[in-house]
């Protein structure tokens, strides 16, 4: 899996937010538009995109994309 | 592999029970938490019912049971067998279900059976009475999933309080060498066993009087170990994840197309949840009924009260293939497929 798709995934979940904000480097909780409703979407696309079930824990102790992408790689079969 | 085809065994019946007291949402969250329709957003849970003090599962049971009973027209002594799932007994001891065999003025010669399991218990509990009825040994037998999952959370709470409602239902089961084949597919995974948990109060840690002391947790939520916690979050990713899962498994066994289904009935965890596993399942609306606006998560009485609720008519008067899908604590999972042929449905009953 590659970083730019994973960002692509990621940003593609938000309304509001332009695409061009998101990077590895994004503190994603940090962001006007972040919700409990954007955090279920975005355990729904780990979970479409590359077939891994994010736990709650493990998903609220990552702060950037970065982080995010690599527990998903971390996951994947 | 729990894969179960279970013959001879066909449903007649189903009633559901509803406390009278009812909770507004939309009230109770600009009260404590402020800005609601994120809430609603997510959930879809506009209100739901709660049990006063002096109702109990059992109580909201007994009621759908003797309407259905007296629908049916069933001689009580011609009832076998009760099985029934909670996780709000009576009482630590006894079994409730041993209560409710004299409540409802059943035989002595009835044997019951208390199930503790939640949003999947219907399925679970819906298996093991089938299967001890399969071979014709006992000819009736009341399937009784209720739970007050309200009287467990935190008011103060908003992850939890908001979204349960209590309900109690009946199913009536009958032995019937014409009946269809009743499949079954049953999961479970332990690891998640915190997952939604009542700490205190078990035998694992014992009520202290601290477990009595509410405590904040962040994020709108101050409850005390008695109380239920729920991580919502892993719910979530598990629900969406193995529910479809289990749905394409339990069809692909049994060679029957998803879009021939009458009806697919999910346990009414919350709408943006439900939506998830309707689409990735390209499910017609029509085929997915839901409750949760006006009831909320009524955990394992969440099917049957759907289908009381949302599919009374086709189910009265159609012949129905339906799955019943339940999904959650334990974690525990299940998919059930069933056909239904003109059963009878009781309005849905208010205990006064």
């Amino acid at each position: 899996m590659e970083i730019k798709d994973f960002i692509a995934n990621f940003a593609a979940q938000f309304d509001d937010t332009e695409e061009s904000v998101f990077t590895a480097e994004t503190k994603f909780r940090e962001l006007d538009e972040w919700s409990s409703l954007l955090a279920l979407s975005i355990i729904a696309m780990v979970d479409e995109e590359y077939d891994v079930q994010l736990k709650g824990e493990e998903m609220r102790a990552t702060k950037t994309i970065q982080e995010l992408f690599d527990l998903v790689a971390s996951k994947v079969g | 592999m729990a894969f179960l085809e279970i013959n001879n065994v066909a449903i007649r019946g189903i009633s559901a029970s509803v406390p009278p007291q009812q909770v507004e949402n939309r009230d109770i969250y600009q009260q404590s938490w402020g800005d609601v329709e994120d809430f609603m957003g997510t959930t879809g849970i506009e209100r739901h019912r709660n049990s006063t003090k002096d109702i109990c599962s059992s109580d909201l049971c007994v009621s759908a049971a003797e309407v259905l009973i007296e629908k049916l027209g069933w001689e009580k002594d011609s009832i076998g067998a009760v099985v029934f799932v909670t996780q709000t007994p009576d009482y630590l001891e006894p079994a409730t279900s041993c209560i409710i065999q004299n409540r409802l003025g059943l035989s002595i010669d009835c044997m019951t059976l208390d199930i503790s399991l939640g949003c999947s218990g219907w399925v679970h509990a819906f298996s093991v009475l089938s299967a001890l009825m399969q071979n014709g040994s006992i000819k009736r037998g009341l399937l009784l999933a209720g739970d007050t999952p309200s009287k467990n959370c935190s008011v103060n709470d908003k992850s939890t309080y908001p979204l349960f409602g209590d309900a109690g239902t009946a199913t009536a089961l009958e032995y019937d060498e014409t009946a269809s084949k009743v499949t079954f597919l049953l999961n479970t995974d332990g690891e998640g066993y915190k997952v939604i948990i009542i700490p205190e109060g078990g035998y694992r840690n014992q009520v202290t009087p601290d477990s009595l002391i509410e405590k904040e947790h962040g994020d709108g939520i101050v409850s005390s170990g008695v109380h239920v916690s729920m991580d919502g979050m892993s719910v979530f990713s598990f629900a969406i994840s193995k529910a479809p899962k289990s749905i394409k498994g339990i069809v692909e066994k049994a060679g029957v197309d998803l879009e021939k289904l009458d009806y697919i009935l999910l346990h009414q965890a919350n709408l943006f949840m439900n939506e998830k596993i309707r689409k990735k399942l390209k499910l017609t609306p029509e085929q997915v009924p839901y409750s949760l606006k006006d009831y909320g998560n009524t955990s394992c009485a969440s099917i049957p009260l759907t289908m009381v609720t949302e599919c009374k008519e086709k189910l009265e008067s159609s012949k129905l293939t339906n799955v019943g899908c339940g999904f959650g604590i334990g974690l525990s999972w299940g998919s059930v497929l069933f056909e239904t042929d003109h059963i009878v449905v009781p309005d849905l009953i208010e205990l006064s």
